[in-house]
């Protein structure tokens, strides 16, 4: 019961904190560029505003494009409550693994490359084609980082690999440092940060993400944004998960345990969101050649993750 | 066609036409003009500036190798003259607005599509015959490229970030640019047709107009063509000040250009940085010449305004801040290679092409073609002034980004030199009139030579103007330099070569 109580908490507090999270790295990022910037809650601000608006749609647009926003955000938005942020007992945690989190977030992709495609513009096109580009080099890395992890494991439940890690049952591996590493990287191309994607370009031609999504406008957009956000979110939540879950609350744990285990939550967040905003800050974006490179390596430091569990196991 | 002929020799079987100053101006016929385009092809003249009037064509040629400089006219009742484009690729475009806007034929020339006009102005060669036309925009048939895999991506001319309009033809296999062809104009203001029959005050404030980041050199250049035609010598305390303006325009400019070029690379903190230092310079200007852009200030026998008694020290302090700020900035542009990755063998251009053109400023310079018009043909009062004129080979953005950062520094430099020289004294000459006259002016704005001509009636007024901006001759560089590389790459690119639209669409 406890289980379906936590697990409508976390559904709101992922989707509550997302804009929250994002205007905060917007901010760092503006503070470290020597701007004022936006307050960290702009992001609130701005759904309200997208919220009030007409939403204008193309006339050579279909279906696809109008469902587009609506799928993305659902897929994105169920992938962030399987992932335990606060504590591993919510209601979803045994159906849904690292797997099928990887399968939720392809849908959300895919259905934002059709639309971008649907409208027939240049731009929506090029988008999807570098998006998808990104997508087959960062899907097999970040699947290779989901082997590593459930062969430490034995799982491939995130809420499962929690409990074995603060059960004690595993000290500091290189196996675990390279699955980091890789996941870092993927998180970075999934969500479109530099130096993969310039969330915050006006540069049509350079743009990724933003390229498909540019015909939309009012609901759409904030649907559109809102899925951005919330997997901006998810991804610190993972790796927060899966590499620090240091002060979750476990089953049983009580109210107490509960809080600590969202102070957690909060700390680590803060954490990730600002080590983003200065690694934005000291980098340039790469050539669009280079993405090969960027996630080959998180590949192959995936797999070396796993290789040096086999190893580590033989010695 | 002759062997080693000088432009002076050649020019002078024409007939030569009094009053122009300068440099001298010739008329040639029908025969020799067409000869002078055949000439062109063995010699390596270079072209100016070419401009029009109801029945002549004008071209302003530069003798590479004597540096000799000289107005070739070629009178043309028929309407119709041999184009030059057929010999020197960098004339197509000016021959096109030619025909726009005088209704002279560059008969010859392969493309005969018009340039700054859209069909939407309502009349026909408003500077020429002027014929009414009904206004609706005509489709433009842009070039093609056929294979399999190309596409096609437009972009502009209205674009996502606050920049003036231009259109982009991509042609693309996959990421590769294969081709790409700009259509500009949108912004023709027509400044030949606005200043002709005005007050040269007035004519002053338009031209000072063309291209706003580059205010300083369009009116330095329009004081001295002015100033030529009339026979008129600033008095020597306005030179030094012109050159201080001049200085920190390119200052400023160039702070930005670099911040801005750092930026489409994503790397936004360069920009903050040196636009910061750019306020500095600006906020000198305001208190030190009562403008922000320096707009104006610089009139015909002289400059508006003298420097306030504080003026140098402020110059000073955001010298100094500037100077300390820029050597940070370029230390963390150095130690980033995220960055210098992006800029290093990006969007090269051939010294060949930039020769070719007779391409200036930064992107001349970046590709090994050393013309900087402060030297040669040189104006007051540089000659006394020490500075080097960098010039590079590498031909990316990374050169052009280096050469604007060498320039900053010479800059500097030179505004110290200028502070320590300058003499108090009377800050302008009144204009007297002297009868009708002809002047030409080549001026180095940050971006290249601006060229300036007219002719000025007895009574005091513009009678034709022709301004002219060198990003005539750098656009058709970018298509060829994004040649090849990729279309995210662009931005990039287009940064660094930061032609003016307003300029070349005046």
């Amino acid at each position: 019961m406890t289980a379906v109580v936590w697990q409508i908490v976390q559904i709101v507090l992922v989707l509550a904190t997302a804009p929250l999270v994002t205007g905060w790295v917007r901010w760092v990022k503006a503070r470290l560029n020597g701007r004022r910037g936006a307050p960290p809650w702009q992001p609130y601000r701005d759904f309200y505003r997208l919220l009030q608006k007409e939403a204008v749609v193309a006339h050579s647009a279909s279906w696809i494009f109008r469902a587009a926003p609506y799928i993305t955000f659902a897929s994105v938005w169920l992938a962030a409550c399987i992932v335990p942020t606060f504590t591993t007992n919510i209601f979803l945690a045994p159906a849904a693994d690292l797997i099928a989190l990887v399968a939720l977030l392809a849908i959300g992709r895919f259905w934002t490359a059709l639309a971008g495609m649907d409208v027939g513009t240049a731009f929506g096109g090029l988008g999807a084609s570098r998006e998808m580009m990104i997508a087959s080099l960062a899907e097999p890395a970040m699947l290779m980082v989901t082997f590593s992890l459930s062969l430490v494991a034995g799982t491939t439940q995130p809420a499962q690999i929690v409990v074995f890690v603060l059960g004690g049952n595993v000290g500091i591996e290189v196996s675990l440092g390279l699955a980091l590493a890789a996941m870092l990287m993927v998180a970075i191309a999934e969500n479109g940060r530099i130096p993969i994607d310039n969330p915050a370009t006006h540069l049509e031609l350079t743009m990724v993400h933003e390229a498909m999504v540019l015909e939309y406008s009012g609901r759409h957009l904030a649907m559109i944004e809102a899925a951005q956000m919330v997997r901006l979110t998810l991804f610190m939540a993972l790796i927060a998960c899966l590499f620090a879950p240091w002060g979750m609350a476990m089953p049983g744990a009580g109210l107490p345990g509960i809080l600590v285990g969202m102070a957690a939550f909060a700390a680590k967040l803060f954490i990730l969101a600002t080590a983003l905003a200065w690694f934005e800050t000291v980098i340039a974006k790469m050539r669009v050649f280079r993405y090969s490179d960027f996630l080959g390596g998180a590949l192959l430091l995936g797999l070396l993750a796993t290789i040096f569990l086999y190893v580590s196991e033989a010695v | 066609m002759m062997g080693n002929i000088t432009l002076m020799e050649f020019l002078s079987a024409g007939r030569e036409v009094a009053g122009h100053k300068p440099w001298p101006r010739f008329q040639l016929d029908a025969r020799t003009w067409r000869k002078l385009a055949e000439q062109m092809t063995v010699s390596n003249w270079e072209i100016m500036a070419e401009w029009g009037e109801p029945a002549e064509v004008h071209v302003l040629l530069r003798g590479e190798d004597s540096g000799a400089i000289a107005v070739a006219s070629h009178p043309c009742p028929d309407g119709k003259f041999f184009a030059l484009g057929q010999a020197r690729p960098s004339a197509i475009r000016l021959e096109r607005a030619i025909r726009d806007l005088w209704g002279l034929v560059p008969e010859g020339l392969e493309d005969q599509r018009p340039w700054l006009e859209h069909g939407r102005w309502g009349v026909k060669h408003p500077l020429g015959k002027p014929r009414e036309a009904e206004a609706k925009a005509t489709t433009y048939r842009f070039h093609t490229a056929e294979g399999d895999g190309l596409h096609q991506i437009p972009v502009g001319p209205v674009h996502a970030g606050v920049i003036e309009p231009g259109h982009f033809r991509f042609h693309c296999q996959g990421e590769t640019v294969v081709r790409l062809e700009q259509r500009l104009g949108y912004v023709h203001k027509g400044i030949a047709g606005l200043t002709a029959g005005k007050p040269l005050h007035d004519a002053g404030r338009i031209v000072a107009r063309v291209s706003g980041d580059a205010t300083v050199a369009y009116s330095l250049a329009f004081a001295r063509a002015v100033e030529a035609a009339l026979g008129l010598e600033p008095p020597p305390r306005a030179v030094w000040l012109r050159a201080l303006m001049a200085e920190c325009e390119r200052i400023a400019n160039h702070l930005f250009d670099i911040g801005a070029i750092c930026n489409d690379a994503a790397f936004s903190i360069m920009l903050s940085h040196l636009g910061a230092l750019r306020e500095t310079v600006l906020r000198a200007n305001a208190a030190c010449f009562g403008h922000r852009l320096l707009m104006d200030q610089i009139i015909p026998g002289g400059v508006a305004r003298d420097l306030p008694d504080d003026g140098p020290s402020i110059l000073h302090h955001a010298r100094h801040a500037v100077k300390k700020g820029f050597h940070r900035a370029m230390q963390l542009y150095d130690e980033t290679p995220s960055l210098l990755d992006r800029t290093t063998g990006t969007g090269f251009l051939s010294g060949a092409l930039a020769h070719r053109f007779a391409a200036g400023g930064f992107v001349g310079r970046a590709s090994s073609r050393g013309q900087d018009a402060r030297r040669n043909p040189g104006y007051p009062p540089y000659e006394d002034l020490t500075f080097t004129v960098p010039v590079m080979s590498d031909g990316d953005v990374h050169a052009r980004l280096m050469i604007r950062a060498e320039e900053i520094k010479a800059s500097l430099s030179l505004i110290e030199q200028i502070l320590a020289a300058m003499q108090p004294g009377p800050i302008a000459t009144p204009v007297a009139l002297r009868g009708a006259g002809e002047g030409v002016a080549v001026v180095e704005s940050f971006r290249g030579d601006v060229v300036v001509w007219v002719r000025v009636s007895e009574a005091g007024k513009i009678v034709r103007l022709h301004a002219h901006d060198p990003s005539w001759f750098q656009w058709p560089l970018l298509e060829a330099a994004i040649e090849g590389n990729i279309v995210a790459d662009f931005p990039l690119c287009n940064k660094s070569f930061n032609c003016s639209y307003s300029g070349q669409d005046s």
